[in-house]
């Protein structure tokens, strides 16, 4: 596969160098957490540790006192829905964009079901083109992995590889046809192009609403068997062994999901996946009397598919976590529960519940952000999402501990379907950095 | 000031009156006395007449229904509301209005109690964060149907002057029926034994959980009982093979004289209808006039909704 084209090209020569010092460095690609600086010249890291200090950068640097504060690698947020085009009432590429740089996201990909959904190179040149005119954050995407999303003809997938198409999927559907994902992986494999699945069996969803069991008993809402996720999964992985593709499981919500996935692992399958906040943070009781902010698919499950998932990230068999941004207006959640439309916002809460893993101790700092740099980086074969020499200078400037309560009327999304509003968390961006040019910088902090 | 609720209102400190689940056997209790006294009252009684006089009653009814909107239409003009009957199954949802627009149109003409049914589960909820006045709940999706269990929980108290330690039996299709979810919530909060009987694809999961015993086969099932409650299978909520054929479900889940004999020799026969004769019930089961109080449930909806209209309409201040 070609370089994605995609980003935005590497912006003109800047004129002075830019030298964060004084920071708390944690990069998960080097597994490094220390004191230092990071030196970055035209949009690129040139140094990083110890020796880059006040004293030693040259004079005509722009000097940036960090005071200490965690300087990390940019977030790469492998799965959100922008809305553009076709529903620019719920999201623009411009206000996710802002949304984004406020969460530390510095990089993010983006979901083909847009209406017309991004099957063709031309959609995909339509996001790289509104991305490098709102410049802000760097915005990829993925292109479908059947035409129009129907599960029946193949896209282009050559060409589309091409043209900057980080994988291929078809977003919130899962290819029903056996036959027809058989010889999608098989095809990608010819390009080692990535294929995305959203992991549930249409038969069992269908008109499910949420998880099956004794509070969808209760509330008289059809449920979703969890085990509809497992089946999707084992029934992939049996076409992943057949055709050798990279696959990737998109928000396991499921302890069967995280157990079919570590034991392909270790056969050795090319299988990653990721999980979003909703389902290590969140259970189905967050539902109560029929709250549609807490209505997400896959849903959210039992408690202890819950625990499942915060252990697989927390030993590794999850590989990343995405915020599943999926924005949603008004009047597309204030209906009856199983009319409501599913997903909930994610890029502005992404960070501080990615963090709550690691403020009760059970994942390390470098951990949990490995979940959000280098392992999605990795996955999607991109060079940035490291605080390392030649690697893009997108970063983000946290203070780690700081405590504060979610406030869901401040945020810079179009939408504001968010479960969060109101909890308490730590972890607090406080500047966004992509390519050393400064696209966020909290209100009345110093630093 | 219409539509503020009074909380100091003990008697029944609810302002809406959305499910059995919220109630306690208390507030179960006292509905139940305060219906069985209309219940024995003239339907001319000119003190109920006064009770909610001036007061506009509306029936918002998104699935079509006649039983249940008559019932309630006639339980608010014997309390002497004022009564508007809306279908909107026909009318603005069809033009695509959402379900809070419809509300809050109907809300501006100030109604002290909307009397409302949807087929969504929760949609009655929903509807009453966002209007002034009382919502009861005449139904949502497979949710509750609260007017329902009250007034099958007292056909049955009249009949046998208790529920209190009765063994009664719900049988057919649990998981698309909100009469049966609010049954169970009613009669094991009163202190009644539930058995639920039906083939497993008509139970929803956990079902257990809600406090009732589980059958698959009828006759094990009807052992004993004092009551049998039989459901409506919901032909028109099927979507799927959830039994194979009605044959089928008559020959192992549908009551007949041979199964009936099981339960108590004097055990009730109950029916929230409208019957499938010949698919859940037999046709001279569902006649059988020593055993069968099908029809007087009908009469004691009446009662029920009015006790229902007049406790929710007792927060409202200004009542005259």
């Amino acid at each position: 596969m070609t370089p994605p084209s995609l980003p935005p090209k590497p912006p003109k020569k800047q004129d002075r160098p830019l030298a964060l010092v004084n920071a708390r460095l944690v990069d998960p690609a080097s597994n490094r957490d220390e004191t230092g600086g990071v030196l970055v010249e035209n949009g690129v890291i040139v140094a990083t540790g110890a020796q880059v200090t006040r004293a030693n950068v040259s004079q005509d640097a722009e000097i940036h006192d960090c005071h200490g504060r965690v300087l990390a690698p940019g977030l790469i947020d492998m799965r959100v829905q922008l809305r553009e085009p076709g529903e620019e009432h719920k999201e623009t590429i411009e206000t996710g964009s802002v949304a984004a740089a406020a969460g530390g996201v510095t990089s993010m990909v983006c979901l083909p079901n847009t209406d017309p959904v991004i099957d063709d190179v031309a959609g995909i040149e339509f996001i790289a083109r509104r991305a490098r005119e709102v410049r802000r954050v760097k915005i990829y995407c993925y292109g479908a992995l059947t035409q129009g999303l129907e599960g029946k003809d193949l896209v282009e997938m050559g060409l589309l590889a091409d043209s900057g198409a980080l994988g291929f999927t078809d977003g919130l559907y899962a290819v029903r046809d056996v036959q027809v994902m058989r010889r999608a992986l098989t095809y990608a494999r010819s390009f080692d192009a990535l294929v995305i699945q959203h992991p549930e069996e249409p038969g069992l969803a269908a008109g499910g609403a949420m998880n099956n069991g004794e509070l969808s008993t209760r509330l008289g809402i059809p449920g979703i068997p969890a085990y509809a996720e497992v089946m999707m999964i084992e029934r992939d992985l049996h076409l992943v062994r057949g055709s050798g593709a990279r696959y990737h499981v998109a928000h396991v919500s499921t302890a069967a999901s995280v157990e079919a996935i570590r034991k392909a692992k270790q056969e050795g399958l090319r299988v990653t996946c990721d999980t979003a906040p909703p389902y290590f943070s969140l259970n189905e009781s967050e539902i109560g009397d029929y709250r549609t902010f807490a209505k997400v698919s896959p849903p959210l499950r039992g408690e202890a598919d819950r625990r499942a998932i915060a252990a697989g990230l927390a030993d590794g068999v999850i590989d990343c976590i995405a915020s599943d941004h999926a924005p949603h207006d008004v009047e597309s959640k204030r209906v009856p529960f199983a009319q409501a439309e599913a997903g909930v916002i994610g890029l502005e809460t992404l960070l501080p519940i990615a963090l709550e893993p690691y403020h009760k101790g059970a994942m390390t700092l470098l951990a949990a952000l490995r979940c959000l740099t280098s392992r999605p980086a990795d996955i999607l074969g991109l060079p940035q999402g490291r605080l390392a020499k030649g690697a893009p200078a997108d970063m983000v400037l946290l203070d780690i501990d700081r405590p504060y309560r979610i406030d869901v009327a401040k945020f810079r999304s179009k939408s504001k379907n968010s479960p969060y509003d109101g909890r308490p968390v730590q972890g607090l961006v406080l500047k966004t950095f992509v390519d050393g040019r400064a696209v966020f910088a909290l209100e009345g902090e110093r630093a | 000031m219409i539509g503020s609720p009074n909380a100091a209102n003990a008697f029944f400190p609810h302002r809406h009156l959305l499910g059995i689940e919220a109630l306690s056997a208390a507030e179960i209790e006292r509905l139940l006395d305060l219906a069985d006294s209309y219940a024995n009252l003239p339907k001319d009684d000119e003190r109920a007449r006064k009770l909610l006089r001036g007061r506009t009653v509306m029936n918002l009814f998104f699935e079509t229904s006649t039983r249940t909107s008559t019932s309630f239409e006639l339980a608010a003009k014997r309390l002497g509301a004022d009564v508007i009957a809306m279908s909107v199954g026909t009318s603005s949802i069809k033009k695509g209005e959402t379900l809070l627009d419809t509300a809050m149109t109907l809300n501006a003409m100030k109604p002290d109690v909307m009397v409302v049914r949807h087929n969504e589960s929760g949609a009655v909820n929903l509807l009453s964060q966002k209007v002034d006045g009382s919502v009861i709940n005449a139904g949502d999706g497979r949710h509750e149907h609260p007017t329902q269990a009250l007034l099958d929980a007292l056909t049955i108290r009249r009949r046998l002057g208790k529920l209190n330690g009765l063994l009664v039996a719900i049988c057919g299709d649990i998981l698309h029926s909100r009469v049966a979810r609010s049954n169970i919530q009613l009669l094991t909060k009163m202190g009644a034994w539930v058995r639920v009987i039906a083939p497993l694809t008509l139970l929803p999961s956990n079902i257990d959980r809600m406090g009732v015993e589980v059958f698959t086969d009828m006759k094990k099932g009807l052992k004993d009982v004092d009551i049998v409650m039989m459901l409506r299978l919901q032909l028109e909520r099927m979507q799927g093979a959830y039994v194979p054929s009605t044959r089928e479900y008559f020959r192992f889940y549908g009551l007949d004289y041979a199964k009936l004999a099981l339960a108590k020799p004097d055990a009730l026969i109950m029916h929230p209808g409208p019957m499938n004769r010949g698919v859940e019930i037999d046709s001279e089961v569902a006649d059988d006039i020593n055993r069968s109080v099908i029809r007087e449930q009908v009469e004691m909806g009446v009662a029920v909704r009015m006790a229902c209209l007049d406790a929710l309409t007792r927060n409202l201040t200004g009542n005259q």
